[in-house]
């Protein structure tokens, strides 16, 4: 399975992941849509949780579809905000069902355990420590693409979760994942651009298989 | 001067810069970032970390300067410079942010005090050496050369 910044759909036709990028720091905000540019997805940016879920017309019937008609793939967080944080925004899209399947990364310039692990523990797929690199966007797109690319785990993941859960109480210390991970080397950064309409396809949004980052930062091998 | 010249000094300051500790490898990944569809993306994001962090020096002092300290948003304030100036590479301005946390956790007013004026210092020492470098870059590019990496 190579590894791209595109979800590949099994028709051979490539999609740019779409990220919703949430952060009160301008500075960061700006930062982390160069990082998403230049790994070829469409991004965009809000500054805060409220704007984040009127982005994703949480509180209306439009699912996943933004404004802009283009569904979001992954939403990557700031962990400290005023008002809203980045926890509280992780488990009102994990307890909504329209949203739960999107990937959601938590970043924080705090590596706290106990930080790590709730938001795990409330279904972020990651916990990015500030400065996010380049390298730790890579590494994202590679997991959604894995994701996007295998269809009907739908029931798996739920179980997987529990067993996580099970399993999880038990192990020892948690480290945030850049840091510790050692991650295969990524792709060269040249990726192809794409072709092909941006379709509202539900293969990306499709239940995550058990990803092997999530078993590594449990301690499981 | 000619080009030559100034690309090698341009290389010496920017050197020199790491090496004292006013920039850390974050701000070399942001000038990897930066490509010719972005070509002002470095200067874009320091003019934003300039402003933001002009803006949290002043609502700094005016919290400090009430009778009733509110530590918790004196903190929050430096938190918000912590994570900017970690973002742009600032290491020293970042350091300074972290011993002011520290401060505002011990609710220590003095040390709060002297953090400002320290994180004041370190912050116009980098803006000064970052506005230097631009300008320097901006004279390469003027003459017709590239900025070398």
């Amino acid at each position: 399975m190579e590894a791209a910044a595109a979800a590949v759909l099994p028709s051979g036709s490539s999609q740019e992941l779409h990220v919703l990028a949430v952060d009160d720091s301008y500075v960061d905000r700006k930062v982390i849509e160069k990082l998403l540019k230049i790994s070829s997805c469409k991004v965009t940016a809000v500054e805060s949780g409220a704007r984040a879920l009127q982005f994703l017309g949480l509180d209306g019937e439009k699912g996943s579809l933004g404004f802009d008609g283009l569904k979001v793939n992954l939403i990557m967080t700031d962990y400290s905000m005023p008002g809203m944080t980045g926890y509280e925004l992780l488990k009102k899209i994990k307890r909504s069902s329209a949203f739960r399947e999107i990937p959601v990364v938590i970043m924080s310039s705090e590596n706290i355990l106990t930080r790590i692990d709730s938001c795990l523990e409330e279904g972020a797929e990651e916990f990015l420590v500030k400065p996010v690199k380049l390298s730790d966007v890579r590494r994202l797109m590679k997991d959604c693409v894995l994701r996007g690319e295998t269809e009907g785990n739908a029931g798996r993941r739920f179980d997987k979760r529990k067993f996580e859960d099970d399993n999880h109480n038990h192990t020892p210390s948690l480290s945030s994942s850049s840091s510790s991970t050692p991650s295969p080397p990524s792709s060269p950064s040249t990726t192809a651009p794409f072709e092909g309409d941006v379709a509202t396809s539900e293969l990306v949004s499709s239940s995550p298989p058990y990803s092997s980052k999530r078993a590594k930062l449990h301690g499981h091998d | 001067m000619d080009l030559v010249q100034l690309q090698r000094q341009l290389v010496e300051y920017r050197t020199s810069l790491y090496h004292e500790g006013f920039l850390d490898e974050q701000y070399t990944q942001l000038q990897e970032l930066q490509d010719e569809n972005n070509p002002d993306f470095v200067v874009e994001v320091v003019s934003l970390f300039f402003e933001d962090s002009e803006r949290l020096l002043n609502e700094l002092t005016k919290a400090l300067e009430q009778q009733s300290i509110d530590f918790k948003r004196v903190d929050a304030h430096v938190h918000q410079l912590k994570g900017s100036s970690s973002s742009i590479g600032a290491q020293r301005v970042q350091k300074v942010c972290i011993a002011f946390r520290n401060y505002c956790e011990e609710q220590n007013v003095e040390g709060c005090l002297k953090c400002l004026q320290q994180v004041r210092h370190e912050y116009s020492l980098v803006k000064t050496k970052l506005e230097s470098m631009f300008q320097l870059e901006q004279q390469i590019l003027s003459a017709g050369g590239s900025i070398p990496m």
